[in-house]
């Protein structure tokens, strides 16, 4: 297997300007999402999904201010949020037909030939990435530009970001690279960067594509402590067994309890 | 310090403009939770046939090997229905993975689908006359032991497995191994049955919808009674009265076990249960446990009523239809509203964060 | 920058992480507000005032870069003693007409010494306001003596410096406060940052677009900056300078090989009827004969040559006679009244959409509606070409299709992929494009378009006099590929010139008056020196030093930054280390540095001009601004502007806002059309707020290649007016829901985006509220997306310099919810107009 290749998504360098949201439909040919006016500041796309896999979030913030007493943004986050292709993807565990795979460069993406639309993998994912395409019937999501790596390209979001937000390369040098930054920002009295997917002692073992966030998580729609759903599957085995033996054990009370004959 | 102030719409807690975090279970109404009342259904049923086989209810194994046939078939059917690509149904059995609940169901599934299928034709197979009889009998191994306690049906099963070796196979032959291997399979039903019953609420739960995931542990018990429920009401319905006592009891067991689970679930899920009790879902679940509750008493004192009988059985369907109606939508309104996805996760990193932090922190353990 | 210029704004972004501090000034907290360090909401209209305030700042407290402004600008020049200022004037400069609405000019030039300008020459003023004259300045100033009076002291009350102190006194940080809406500290952070950043050590870019132009004061907005950038030394020098970033790729292309009616390429005066007569009576007229202007005549000889080869001899004036003749006004704006009063019959439009993209776009459609015929190509039936089929005149019932007698030829138009040639962005760098596939079906490229349509007019030519002109034109460009499409690269060649041994010539100095050299255009030779398309050189930055020489090339003479002699003293040292670009080589005698330097190479920094030299001779060796005929820094325009020598807060045409500076409240020179197709908001309460229109990342001008394509529509679906929220509670305006914007041109709806990134102003002690409105939907143009079109709310008034529309700072008033249907547009319009 090659190195773990990742994205670092860099958003406090983000201008929101959307080329990775269209050099990915381009480069993946993925249908449009209709001409929806979503009033949610300058998001009109709303979500990842199974035909956006870049999407971009824009959060207004504002504070009092004293003079005039009129309030006024003053910040106005953005972020282009795209598959975490994690350590593990609760995607590609539950996936019953193969169609979800690691690839040599340790990212997780769809088979399309193979998905056959059962639809698991939509409510696995922690992060609400992939879906299903109902004219299409399969599922879709970020490959990380597979088609592209392979032939030694960077993703097409990488390549179009024209201030370097988004950053793909080898995870080790991006986690480097993220660290250093932070601690920079903070040092600037940016207090409130912080990194967000990039430790593989998360609940996901650490994303392929990580981030460096101006605010919590879920101000920007991710989920604050995601875990991998199948983490618990053993459990969540153990416990139907029981409750398999149970139902057995019931109804065997029914028969064996039961003294009336016919 | 900066001030939140949502430009756009209000919320309480922190989110992006109120939209979901997770994508909701994208699986439809009927077809998903008519599927899990029908694998319930199958499910148990067959574990019904295999103690009425043993315990010498013909009738009702009857019933609950037909009931257990149809269901796994149905419930195939509108699985296929369910998936984006029907054509490609057969990928589900293209690998084997533990990892996911699904892929193991489907075996499970083909599993029950298959051998309920053989054991019904089985059962009706042996009601062919060996010379052009007359159908009507009364399915068993033999008349003589039918009142027998499970020894007897056992000694039954090995009787008829025994005979076989006489009962060469001629002209009919193979119609003649039918209800050998139909009693085969039956017996194996007894094993892939319960897991038909169970395993869906792994399936569900295995998500990262909070109020199935949360509910990992009571789920299986939920199903498990839901699914006792629905088999016990079938077989009530489908068998005459006087056959049918032991379905009655396995309907009201289960709607006991039906409602303690409920119980638990929501008390224990606390936050994350809101679902289950608020708006369509919870309707839904108020209904069923109406429903289930009141069929599961009826049952217990039906005894041979016509029609108590029928209102007990009719109720437990509904019952245990509006239960897995009521846990879908549950899951679609958990995954709707981020609250449910960030408040517990939030409080999680909390005290995490706390100084006399919890022993929940540390590096999670995927199971794959 | 982050909105307009996304791909551009990644070397602030740079910037930003090697240290510099960056400000963002702007009526909306943008994109770019969101990556600045400190944002300044400013009230659309009122610039000049914030600039002048810190003009006002840096002389009151001496923070000017002394050597540098003494050596380089004309600060210590003295001003004749006939100037006025509008202090005096309660503003209005000397020599205003109020009987023409112009200006004469003489009294703004600097202290006679010698022989002055005829009225004739005098630049600037009522004859540069005829026809946009000062568009010639693109490339230099006009001139103005070589070697005026100074006083080094800068003491004499009537030196450059003592005027403009006087004249910016005014603007404080209260004026500031009262009339851009921006608190005093904001201000104060603002100058200290600004003046702390430049000098020896530091230096400060000031970065534009369309924000600061489209006034009628938009080019005195540019002036404005010029003078603090000379007072702070930034000009000429490395991280200074004034940027602007243009409306579209190649704008600056479109100015050096002009699509302007007034201007020939190169910066050279289109002839004027009235005006010249022969070749001799041309150059006597326009422009002096010091700085490097005064070689214009090798420029415009090369040039006729290049257009009519063996034709143009010494004996026929070089076919100057040939060039077509101007006659006064031919611009945008006056074309379409004169389509609408029928002196226009015939239009071509290319590549633009003025029924959706122009102001007024009402006038423009009435004008259109009444040509005799009409071509438009572009790259999608865009709205201009089928306004007689679905404008918005149609329904409500103003005009009838059968009542249209337009005849319109719509010809497909090959995209920027589909043909080759060069762009040339905004720092004058030409970009070398390949072709990346042939044009699909009747797409054709308009190099190809017109040279084949000058072939086929060719043919039916006779020998009648006047079509002397065309039939004498070099024309025979070599063919290539299945459409025969012309050479582009022969035509760069072409516009590179050619020497006399028939090489491709390197520089513009080799460039001769006696019909020897050929040159398409003078500030473009070089780009084909050695026979090498220069443009297409596409070296690596990391291959490279910073200045990446080799990457495309830049006119003129591929100097990265222009008047880099400013970047080292006069004695030719570097300002400091940390800035040094150019730099005198003593021992080699020659100057060198990181970039091409831009003065004579081997002219020393002690060079003194002899007394009446000529062209370039005339600048000394401490002279940077080598197209200015005195070779300095103009802080104090003599001579080319319309509207002033200096610039001065006037309101915008339309604001709900009194002048408190003067009882003149908006530029005198300005250019209007009292037309009842386009009338102007009445004074008053009518229309209480201020309306400002822009673009979006996601679309591109009026649309016509974004709204077609999926992908971009999606991102920006529809039309949206941004307001405060405050303003939205007071109108009842939900976030989401709809709005009616009304002018007195037009009605408009738009969804409502309620966001803070708008604020309210507390402008003259009440609070403004102004509307924000991007411009890029019509109702059709094979869009995916439509809606109504926001440039037909826009008033016809323009910057006389420049004829630029006032299209950044208006008046509106608002409703709630959608607009009326059909002819009650027009009722509720009507209710307006009488107030």
């Amino acid at each position: 297997m090659a190195e773990r290749m990742g994205f670092f998504t860099d958003t406090s360098i983000c201008i929101g300007c959307k080329a990775c949201e269209v050099a990915c439909k381009e480069w993946n040919q993925l249908p449009d999402d209709g001409f929806v006016f979503e009033a949610t500041s300058y998001d009109n796309t709303g979500t990842l999904g199974a035909s956006t896999w870049r999407h971009v979030a824009f959060i207004e913030q504002s504070r009092p201010v004293a003079a005039g007493g009129d309030d006024g943004v003053d910040r106005w986050l953005m972020s282009s949020d795209v598959c975490k292709h994690c350590t593990h993807a609760a995607c590609l565990d539950v996936c019953p037909t193969g169609a979800l795979f690691r690839t040599e460069f340790d990212t997780v993406v769809v088979q399309s030939d193979v998905c056959n639309g059962c639809g698991y993998c939509v409510p696995a994912c922690p992060y609400g990435v992939i879906d299903r395409r109902e004219d299409d019937g399969r599922a879709w999501k970020c490959t990380m530009c597979y088609d592209r790596q392979l032939g030694g390209l960077e993703p097409a979001c990488a390549k179009a970001c024209p201030t370097d937000s988004i950053q793909f390369g080898p995870l080790d040098e991006l986690r480097a690279r993220a660290e250093e930054r932070v601690t920079r920002l903070r040092a600037d009295g940016n207090t409130e960067a912080r990194l967000y997917g990039e430790s593989p002692d998360d609940g996901v073992g650490g994303a392929g594509a990580f981030f460096l966030l101006l605010d919590e998580p879920e101000v920007y729609g991710l989920p604050p402590d995601p875990v991998v759903t199948t983490r618990d599957l053993p459990a969540m085995w153990r416990w139907a067994g029981a409750a398999a033996l149970s139902a057995v054990g019931a109804v065997a009370l029914a028969f064996l309890g039961t003294g009336e004959r016919r | 310090m900066t001030r939140e102030r949502a430009m756009v719409p209000e919320a309480e807690f922190r989110s992006y403009y109120g939209r979901p975090v997770i994508k909701a279970p994208i699986w439809h109404e009927p077809h998903m939770p008519t599927y899990l009342y029908l694998g319930g259904l199958s499910g148990v049923s067959s574990s019904m046939a295999v103690m009425a086989r043993l315990t010498g209810h013909p009738r009702l194994a009857r019933t609950a090997r037909v009931a257990a046939a149809a269901g796994a078939a149905l419930g195939a059917g509108l699985l296929a229905a369910e998936l984006g690509r029907p054509a490609r149904f057969l990928n589900m059995l293209r690998v084997f993975k533990p990892t996911s609940p699904m892929s193991v169901g489907s075996w499970i599934l083909a599993a029950q689908g298959g051998l309920s299928a053989i054991a019904v034709a089985g059962d009706l197979a042996s009601d062919l006359p060996k010379t052009g009889g007359r159908a009507g009998r009364l399915p068993g191994a033999g008349g003589s032991a039918g009142r027998l306690p499970v020894a007897a049906g056992l000694a039954g099963f090995l009787s008829g497995a025994g005979g076989l070796a006489g009962r060469l196979p001629g002209a009919g032959g193979l119609v003649g191994l039918l209800p050998v291997a139909g009693d085969a399979a039956l017996l194996a039903t007894g094993v892939t049955g319960p897991l038909t019953a169970t395993y869906t609420a792994v399936l569900i739960a295995d998500t990262a919808v909070p109020a199935w995931h949360e509910a990992y542990r009571e789920l299986p018990f939920l199903f498990a009674g839901s699914a006792m429920a629905a088999a016990g009401a079938a077989c009530m319905l489908g068998t005459p009265p006087a056959h049918a006592g032991p379905a009655r009891a396995v309907a009201a067991l289960g709607a006991a076990m039906e409602t303690v689970a409920g119980q638990v679930l929501e008390r224990r899920l606390g936050f994350i249960g809101e679902p289950y009790r608020t708006g369509r879902a919870g309707r839904l679940m108020r209904a069923a446990r109406v429903l289930t509750v009141g069929g599961g008493l009826l049952a217990v004192v039906a005894g041979r009523g016509r029609t108590l009988t029928a209102l007990s059985g009719l109720a437990l369907t509904a019952g245990s239809l509006y239960t897995r109606f009521g846990i879908l939508e549950a899951g679609r309104a958990s995954a709707a509203d981020p609250k449910y996805t960030v408040v517990p996760q939030r409080r999680r990193l909390d005290a995490q964060s706390s100084p006399d932090r919890g022993s929940d922190a540390g590096a999670a353990q995927p199971a794959s | 920058m982050a909105e307009c210029h996304p791909v551009g704004f990644q070397w602030v972004v740079e910037a930003k992480a090697r240290g510099a501090r960056v400000f963002h000034v702007d009526p909306r907290f943008t994109r770019t507000s969101a990556l600045a360090d400190r944002y300044l909401p400013i009230r659309a209209g009122s610039d000049i005032v914030l600039l002048g305030a810190l003009i006002n700042h840096v002389l009151a407290n001496e923070l000017d870069f002394r050597e540098y402004v003494l050596a380089y600008t004309n600060a210590a020049t003295l001003v004749s003693e006939d100037f006025r200022d509008t202090e005096d004037l309660d503003g209005l400069f000397s020599g205003w007409d109020p009987e023409t609405g112009t200006y004469d000019p003489r009294s703004w030039a600097y202290e006679p010494v010698g022989e002055q300008p005829s009225a004739e020459q005098a630049e600037g003023g009522r004859r540069d306001a005829e026809a946009a004259g000062a568009d010639t300045y693109g490339a230099g100033g006009p001139a103005a003596h070589p070697s005026p009076r100074t006083d080094p002291t800068l003491t004499h009350p009537r030196c450059v410096y003592q005027i403009l102190k006087r004249h910016f006194a005014r603007y404080t940080p209260e004026l500031v406060e009262q009339l851009c809406g921006i608190p005093r500290d904001g201000f104060a952070e603002l100058a200290e940052a600004v003046t702390a950043n430049s000098g020896r050590e530091r230096t400060t870019a000031w970065v534009y677009s369309v924000g600061w132009t489209q006034h009628t004061v938009g080019a005195q907005y540019i002036r404005t900056a010029s003078i603090l950038q000379l007072l702070l030394g930034n000009m000429g020098r490395p991280g200074g300078g004034i940027l602007a970033l243009r409306g579209h790729a190649s704008i600056q292309g479109s100015t050096d090989i002009p699509t302007l009616f007034n201007i020939l390429p190169g910066y050279l005066d289109m002839p004027n009827a009235h005006r010249h007569g022969g070749l001799d009576h041309y150059l006597e007229l326009e422009g002096g004969t010091t700085g490097f202007w005064g070689n214009r005549r090798a420029y415009l000889v090369s040039l006729l040559k290049a257009w009519w080869g063996e034709a143009a001899t010494e004996a026929n004036d070089f076919c100057f006679g040939h060039l077509p003749r101007i006659t006064g006004d031919h611009g945008h704006y006056t074309t379409v009244m004169g389509q609408i009063d029928g002196t226009v019959k015939g239009y071509f439009v290319v590549g633009e959409n003025p029924a959706v993209g122009s102001s007024g776009g009402r006038a423009q459609r009435l004008g259109l509606a009444n040509l005799d015929w009409l071509v438009v190509r572009d790259l999608t039936l865009v709205e201009t070409a089928t306004f007689w089929l679905d404008g918005p005149e149609l329904e409500t019932g103003e005009t009838r299709t059968e009542d249209i007698g337009t005849e319109v030829f719509f010809l497909p138009a090959a995209s920027h992929v589909e043909k080759e040639g060069t762009f040339t962005n905004t720092q004058r760098l030409l970009q070398w494009r390949e072709k990346a596939l042939d044009p699909v079906g009747d797409r054709r490229s308009e190099l190809w378009f017109y040279y084949h349509l000058g072939k086929l007019i060719r043919q039916r030519l006779t020998d009648d006099e006047i079509d002397r002109p065309v039939r004498e034109l070099t024309w025979d460009y070599p063919e290539h590929g299945v459409h025969r499409e012309p050479s582009a690269a022969a035509v760069l060649r072409e516009i590179n010139g050619v020497g006399p041994d028939g090489r491709a010539l390197s520089t513009s100095t080799q460039l001769r008056a006696d019909g020897s050299t050929t040159c398409g255009c003078w500030i473009y030779c070089g780009v084909y020196a050695d026979e090498v398309n220069q443009a297409a050189r596409r070296r690596p930055g990391r291959e490279q030093s910073a200045v990446a020489p080799e990457w495309g090339w830049a006119w003129p003479a591929n100097k990265r930054i222009l008047y880099n002699r400013a970047s080292a003293d006069p004695e030719g040292r570097p300002w400091s280390e940390r800035k040094a670009y150019v730099w005198w080589d003593a021992e080699r005698g020659e100057w060198t540095g990181h970039d091409v330097p831009d003065c004579e190479i081997g002219k020393p920094p002690g060079y003194v001009p002899p007394e009446g030299a000529f062209a370039q001779a005339s600048l000394a060796g401490t002279d940077p601004f080598i197209m200015q005929s005195d070779g300095k820094g103009w802080l104090y325009v003599p001579t080319g502007l319309v509207d002033g020598p200096l610039p001065t807060h006037y309101e915008p045409h339309e604001s709900p806002v009194g002048n408190p500076l003067y009882s003149q409240q908006a530029n005198p020179a300005r250019h209007t059309y009292h037309r009842p197709e386009s009338p102007y908001n009445a004074p008053g309460g009518r229309f209480p707020y201020v309306l400002t229109t822009y673009r979006l990342t996601e679309h591109h001008t009026a649309g016509a290649m974004s709204r077609p394509l999926a992908y971009l529509a999606e991102l920006q679906p529809e039309l949206f007016c941004e307001v405060s929220p405050r303003l939205a509670e007071e109108l009842g305006l939900v976030n989401g829901g709809w709005a009616t914007i009304v002018t007195s041109r037009a009605v408009v709806e738009a969804r409502v985006l309620v966001t803070g990134r708008v604020r309210p102003l507390r402008v003259g002690g009440r609070v403004v509220h102004q509307v924000g409105l991007p411009y890029h939907w019509g109702w059709g143009g094979g869009g995916l997306v439509t809606g109504d079109v926001a440039n037909d709310l826009m008033p016809l008034v323009l910057d006389p310099n420049v004829y630029i529309q006032e299209s950044k700072a208006m008046t509106c008033d608002v409703l709630p919810g959608r607009r009326p249907r059909g002819p009650a547009v027009l009722d509720l319009l009507e209710r307006y107009r009488d107030g």
